[in-house]
């Protein structure tokens, strides 16, 4: 595989539902070795993304293709070279742990000796060998994600798609999953996944776009993208609950941009100290500050909106 | 044959089972389907009249009973086909749904949080079952005046008997869903009452069994049941009725009893 | 991946026959769990015919056309126990792998094509009614309720009774809306079958109407081949007439699952 040639190439590529249209003509590149997130709320047109990707669900305009095949005519050859792990686990409760990557291995035609070994090691990865023989009801949720990850290497794919890869999960089985994803990429696979966690985001993606109602609305690395659609820091003043509005108003003009919530009043500026100086310079006393670096939760916000989707 | 109380018994197996139990409360909340499968539910005995009590009736043609009497075939297996149907519709609402609700979807947990006592949801949930149960019953009556197979008095008087049945094995359902330790456990039972239901005096009389296996039977709740409604409907006299319903009262005193000790000990554990 | 030689050795491809690889995930799961359906696919019809059987038969002085009930009766029960096998295993089990263990969309994401995820489910489906039905000759052989070597061709034909019923309930199961929708098949379909489909009584005795409608189901098929096999007697209608039936009804049901499980799985 030549480096110039991208895993997964789509153009214009547009998913309609009878008159819903969920992805709406997005242009998207992912190159080997490297770790790719849609990142967007929900119904932004991740998941029906992905599914396109994963070749069950076939584009209803625009091109796609994925390891240089049509996904339509190539699915069960592409499908081949990749693993999917769901945003909800589909694991056979009535099997082993170890039986659910055996037998999975065994759609890939994976002799029965070699899928043995493999699941071993597997399980070794995924830290699951002392549960190899257990049922998988009983196991936690962070394990079933972690044995869905497994599952979804069985065939050494040449690109993991991984749909909300920690939603769910308590701190530290997302840590623990981060970092077994972490050392994924090290080793050369390449990975697509989906979140709406901006912290994950940050810890697992080289490059990403930002989806909104089915389009890509930015792209680029995570510190890019905070870097072209926000300011260096961020500062969080409150205020007496009534009396916020009064001071929005005399807050204007400082630093690019002001954001009036109905609990804080956020300032987005180059020099969080500085602007901190200049609200007190002008006699304001907020109830509480606080100067912050800004993330990719704040480029989120304001790309995608504070409206809430459900 | 196998249909009448497999459709609950094998369908649910494993983990689908599992799984279906806690995805019941989605459905119960839900829509046309599930109201016609309540409304319909009364269907099952009475097509099961018409196969075996009119369809094989016609072939075996009249029987004659101990005490002399002779009856038609669809009068003789008539009730034992209600008593069947009282016994498994308040066995499936009280093992099945009880046990689900309390492992899977923790619903008692969240009531006992509230003054209600373990002992008061039994009754609540025997209430509702025998409800039902006994819609279906006088649905049944009717059919079987309909056709002749008994008179009004009778299934007047068959009535409270049909309810009292109801309860016998509502109240033993809840006291044995207290013992049921996973749904494996569903199968044991499915096939116990699918035995009861064959070997029950229900498709030729107890007689006509060898002689261990007709004292075995008699001691049995179903045949008590079926005795004592065929007794009812096709006018025997006598006073054996008299044992019938003790046993059964009995029968509905301990089951409460126990399911309400055990429920106390698992909720507030 | 701290040994990447098995990772290496790992050349993922088509299998050979991907519906095995399919109907092998079923027969590991089912490794586990037969224990439990034993007592409904084999013991249970045994006792019926023991209780209803042999108990009834008693009764039925004249025998029907001359045959003792029970011989008469058991072909009847080996079919509709195929049946319900075959339907029980296309409802519920079909049911959770869309909607609640969601094994379906695992399998859609290798390298299956929808046939052969059909297939290999509709082929542990045959499996298992293969299995009770052969079960069940052999205790009912005991009996003596078998009175033709024919009886062996009861095999084949349940395989194409449970595919011409199996197939279209898959049909059915991927489109439910809720499983509400099963116990209405269980209601309104198989138990009148099961019941009026010459299984316990003579179809001729049913008023015309609903003679016609017996004739219709395909459990009737199944039953007339099953009796005319244990019997040794010619069936009331011709073989190939009824296999023809049965092969359509299996290959309708074929099309409209596969049509519903493209529909569910890739959308």
């Amino acid at each position: 595989m030549t480096i110039a040639q991208p895993l997964i190439q789509a153009r214009g590529l547009v998913k309609r539902f009878g008159d819903f249209t969920a992805v709406d003509g997005i242009d998207v590149e992912v190159r080997a070795g490297e770790a790719f997130g849609f990142l967007g709320p929900n119904g932004a047109g991740k998941s029906s993304t992905m599914r396109m990707v994963g070749c069950i669900s076939p584009p209803s305009g625009g091109e796609l293709r994925i390891l240089g095949m049509d996904p339509v005519r190539d699915g069960p050859a592409i499908r081949a070279r990749l693993g999917v792990c769901p945003q909800l686990d589909n694991l056979d409760p009535e099997l082993t742990v170890r039986e659910n990557l055996t037998t999975y291995a065994r759609y890939f035609g994976i002799p029965r000796r070699v899928a043995r070994e493999r699941a071993a090691e597997l399980l070794d990865f995924v830290q699951l060998t002392e549960r190899a023989d257990s049922k998988v009801e009983p196991l936690s949720g962070g394990m079933k994600r972690r044995l869905t990850i497994a599952r979804a290497l069985v065939n050494n794919p040449e690109i993991v798609l991984l749909d909300e890869p920690t939603t769910g999960l308590d701190p530290q089985a997302r840590h623990l999953v981060w970092e077994r994803l972490f050392r994924l990429t090290q080793q050369g696979v390449t990975l697509v996944l989906t979140t709406h966690y901006m912290d994950e985001a940050e810890q697992l993606c080289d490059r990403l776009v930002v989806m909104d109602g089915g389009r890509i609305v930015a792209e680029g690395s995570p510190r890019a993208l905070i870097e072209e659609h926000s300011t260096r820091e961020v500062v969080e003043l409150r205020f007496a609950a009534d009396s916020q509005e009064a001071f929005a108003g005399k807050l204007d003009g400082l630093g690019e941009r002001v954001e009036v919530l109905p609990d804080r009043i956020l300032l987005y500026v180059a020099d969080g100290d500085a602007a901190v100086a200049e609200v007190t310079a002008l006699g304001l006393v907020p109830a509480s500050v606080l100067v912050r670096r800004s993330s990719l939760e704040d480029v989120f916000l304001h790309l995608t909106g504070r409206t809430l989707v459900d | 044959m196998v249909g009448l109380v497999l459709p609950r018994l094998v369908s649910f197996e494993g983990a689908p089972r599992r799984s279906a139990s806690v995805a019941e409360r989605n459905f119960t909340s839900l829509k046309s389907a599930y109201w016609l499968v309540l409304f319909s539910g009364f269907l099952e005995p009475v097509l099961y009249l018409f196969s075996i009590g009119i369809g094989v009736g016609a072939l075996v043609g009249d029987l004659t009973l101990p005490g002399g009497r002779v009856v038609s075939y669809a009068a003789f297996v008539a009730p034992a086909m209600l008593a069947s149907s009282a016994m498994t519709g308040a066995l499936a609402e009280t093992t099945f749904n009880f046990f689900g609700k309390m492992k899977y979807m923790k619903l008692y947990d969240g009531i006992i949080a509230t003054p209600v006592q373990p002992f008061e949801i039994a009754l609540g949930e025997l209430g509702w079952a025998m409800i039902r149960g006994s819609l279906y019953s006088a649905a049944f009556l009717v059919v079987m005046v309909v056709m002749g197979l008994t008179g009004v008095g009778a299934a007047v008087t068959a009535f409270p008997a049909a309810v009292l049945v109801g309860f016998a094995f509502g109240a033993l359902g809840m006291a044995v869903a207290t013992f049921m330790r996973s749904w494996q456990d569903f199968d044991l039972m499915g096939s116990a009452q699918f035995t009861l239901f064959l070997f029950s005096g229900t498709f030729v009389p107890a007689e006509a069994y060898p002689a261990v296996l007709r004292w075995a039977v008699e001691l049995t709740p179903l045949y008590r049941s079926v005795h004592l409604i065929r007794g009812i409907a096709v006018g025997a006299s006598g006073w054996s009725w008299l044992l019938d319903v003790a046993y059964l009262l009995v029968l509905t005193a301990v089951g409460l009893l126990v399911a309400s000790q055990r429920m106390g000990r698992l909720l507030y554990k | 991946m701290a040994d990447m030689s098995v990772a290496e050795r790992v050349r993922p491809a088509l299998p050979r026959v991907p519906a095995l690889a399919v109907l092998a995930h079923y027969l590991v799961g089912y490794r586990r769990t037969w224990r439990a359906g034993v007592f409904s696919s084999f013991l249970l019809p045994v006792l019926t015919v023991l209780g209803f059987g042999v108990g009834v038969g008693a009764y039925v002085d004249q025998g029907v056309g001359g045959v003792p009930y029970l011989a008469w009766l058991v072909p009847g029960l080996i079919a509709s126990t195929a049946l319900q096998v075959a339907i029980g295993e296309s409802t519920w089990p079909v049911l959770s792998n869309f909607r609640w263990i969601k094994t379906y969309f695992a399998q859609v994401a290798a390298p299956l094509r929808i046939g052969d995820i059909l297939a290999g489910h509709l082929a542990f489906v045959l499996f298992r009614v293969f299995t009770s039905t052969a079960a069940f000759l052999v205790v009912t052989a005991l009996f003596g309720a078998l009175r033709s070597p024919w009886a062996v061709a009861v095999l084949p034909v349940v395989l194409l009774l449970s595919l011409a019923v199996a197939a279209p309930t898959f049909a059915f199961s991927a489109w439910a809306p809720s499983d509400s929708y099963l116990a209405l098949l269980f209601r309104f379909a198989v138990i009148p079958m099961t019941l009026f489909a010459g299984v316990f009584f003579p179809v001729e005795s049913l008023p015309s109407g609903l003679r016609q409608l017996a004739y219709a189901t395909p459990l009737w098929h199944g039953v007339d081949l099953c009796r005319a096999a244990t019997l040794g007697e010619a069936p009331q209608w011709s073989v190939g007439g009824h296999l023809l039936y049965l092969a359509a009804w299996a290959l309708a049901g074929w099309l409209l699952a596969r049509r519903a499980f493209r529909r569910s799985l890739v959308v």
